[in-house]
C-alpha cells in the first residue's frame, strides 16, 4: 500500500457500520410505515377510500325521480317541491335498488307535519306554524293539506 | 464520442419528451383508481358548508338523518351533527341560555313563552373542516387528516383513541365511538359527495337551511350564497380556517 492509504481500516469499519445502520433503517421503515403514507400528506393515501367504501342509505332525490316522476310533476309549483323525498318518507336506498325487497313505508303525516310546523317560538317567525291542539280540530292533516300540494 | 449540433437537439428533444410521456403517465399510476368514484379527483374540489340560521326551524331531520346515513351509536350523547337552540333574554349576548334535548334528534318541546322579550332561534352544529383544523395538529399518528380536498377524515385503522384531537377541537364535533374506540366525526358524507350526491344532512334538510359546496367548483351556487349573505364562521379569533359559513349568526352563539 502506498502512503497515502495507511491505517484506513478503523475508518472503514465505521463506514460499514454507517451503511449496516441504514439498511437496518430502510428495511424498519418499509415495514412500519403503510402504503400510500405520505401521498397526499402525514396521512395513509388508503384511507380516503376507506372513507369512500360506506354504503349508502339515503339515495337521494335523483334516485326517486328516475321511477317516480309522476309525483315530482305533481309536486312542481307547491311550497314543498324543494323537499327531498327522503326528508319525509325517510332513507330509501335499499328501496332504490330493489323496490321490491325493500318496499317504502307511508310515513305517520301526523307526527311528520308537526315536527316542522308545530307551533315554536324558536322557529322563525315568517314560517307556517299551527298549534296542533287548536288547529284542525283533531281531524288528521292530510284531510284537508296534501302532503305534496299543501297550499290550501 | 463526437456530437454536432444537429444530433444534440435531436437526443435531448427525444430526452424531454419521453420524460414528460412517463411523467404523465406516472402520475396516473399514483392516481389509481378508487373504486367507488372512478371519476372523482381529489384535486378539483374544496368543499365547504353554506348554514342559513333564518331558515332552520329545528325539525331534527338532519339529526336522524345523519344517525342512519353513517351508523352513529344511537345513545343520545353521540353526534356528527345536531342542533341547539339558543334563547337570549332581554337581548343579552353574554348570557344565551343554550339546549340541545338529545342533540335535537327528536325535536324541542315549546319550553319558552312567545312575548317573554327574549331572542330564540336554532343553529345546526357539526364539524366545521377547517383548513387549518386544530384537531389534526395533534394527532400524534396520522390518523385524523386534511384530505386534498378540504374534508377532514379520520382513518380508523390507524386511530389509537388517545383522544387528543377530541379535546384539541374547539367547536366540540369528536366522539369516541365505543365499538371501536376510536374517534369518530362528521366525515361530510364522504362517502356521497364523491359520487355526486349531497350530505344526509342537506338531503333531508326541508327548508334549505343547510347547502353543501364545492368553492373549487365557479358555477356552484354557494359563491352567490357568501356574496349575497353576511356569513360568519364560528369561533374567528382561533383562526381554525373553518369552512362553515353561517349566515344569520347572533353573537350570542359560541
Amino acid at each position: 500500500m502506498s502512503g497515502r492509504f495507511q491505517d484506513v481500516g478503523h475508518l472503514l469499519r465505521m463506514a460499514g457500520l454507517f451503511v449496516a445502520g441504514a439498511v437496518v433503517f430502510l428495511i424498519v421503515r418499509a415495514v412500519l410505515v403503510p402504503e400510500g403514507f405520505g401521498t397526499w400528506g402525514h396521512f395513509r393515501a388508503g384511507a380516503l377510500d376507506d372513507n369512500r367504501a360506506h354504503p349508502l342509505r339515503y339515495a337521494g332525490r335523483q334516485a326517486c325521480a328516475d321511477c317516480h316522476a309522476d309525483v315530482v310533476d305533481a309536486r312542481q309549483g307547491s311550497k314543498h317541491a324543494a323537499i327531498g323525498c327522503e326528508a319525509c318518507h325517510g332513507p330509501l336506498a335499499a328501496h332504490a335498488e330493489d323496490p321490491d325487497a325493500a318496499p317504502a313505508k307511508r310515513p305517520d303525516p301526523a307526527a311528520l307535519c308537526r315536527s316542522c310546523h308545530q307551533l315554536n317560538v324558536a322557529r322563525p317567525a315568517a314560517f307556517p306554524q299551527i298549534d296542533a291542539a287548536e288547529h284542525g280540530g283533531g281531524e288528521p292533516c292530510v284531510g284537508c293539506h296534501a302532503p305534496h300540494h299543501p297550499d290550501v | 464520442m463526437k456530437i454536432d449540433r444537429r444530433d444534440f437537439v435531436k437526443r435531448s428533444g427525444t430526452f424531454l419528451v419521453l420524460t414528460s410521456a412517463a411523467a404523465t403517465a406516472w402520475e396516473h399510476v399514483l392516481a389509481g383508481t378508487p373504486e367507488g368514484a372512478p371519476n372523482y379527483r381529489l384535486t378539483d374540489h374544496w368543499w365547504a358548508m353554506a348554514i342559513d340560521i333564518d331558515k332552520c326551524v329545528g325539525c331534527g331531520n338532519c339529526v336522524r338523518a345523519c344517525k342512519i346515513e353513517n351508523d352513529v351509536p344511537p345513545q343520545p350523547f353521540y353526534f356528527r351533527t345536531w342542533v341547539e337552540r339558543y334563547h337570549v333574554p332581554g337581548g343579552d349576548i353574554e348570557h344565551p341560555v343554550v339546549d340541545s334535548p338529545n342533540g335535537g334528534h327528536d325535536g324541542f318541546p315549546e319550553t319558552y313563552l312567545p312575548g317573554d322579550g327574549a331572542k330564540n332561534f336554532f343553529v345546526p352544529k357539526m364539524c366545521n373542516h377547517c383548513t387549518h383544523s386544530p384537531c389534526t395538529q395533534v394527532c400524534p399518528v396520522g390518523a385524523t387528516f386534511d384530505g386534498p380536498d378540504g374534508v377532514v377524515l379520520v382513518d380508523k385503522s390507524y386511530c389509537l383513541g388517545c383522544r387528543y384531537c377530541v379535546q384539541a377541537c374547539p367547536y366540540g364535533c369528536r366522539f369516541i365511538d365505543p365499538r371501536s374506540n376510536t374517534v369518530d366525526k362528521c366525515s361530510l358524507c364522504y362517502h356521497r359527495i364523491t359520487r355526486g350526491l349531497t350530505t344526509a344532512c342537506c338531503e333531508t334538510c326541508p327548508t334549505g337551511a343547510r347547502r353543501l359546496g364545492d368553492l373549487k367548483n365557479p358555477r356552484d351556487p354557494i359563491h352567490e350564497f357568501l356574496r349575497t349573505h353576511k356569513v360568519q364562521v364560528l369561533k374567528p379569533q382561533m383562526a381554525t380556517g373553518s369552512k362553515l359559513y353561517y349566515s344569520g349568526l347572533d353573537g350570542s352563539v359560541r
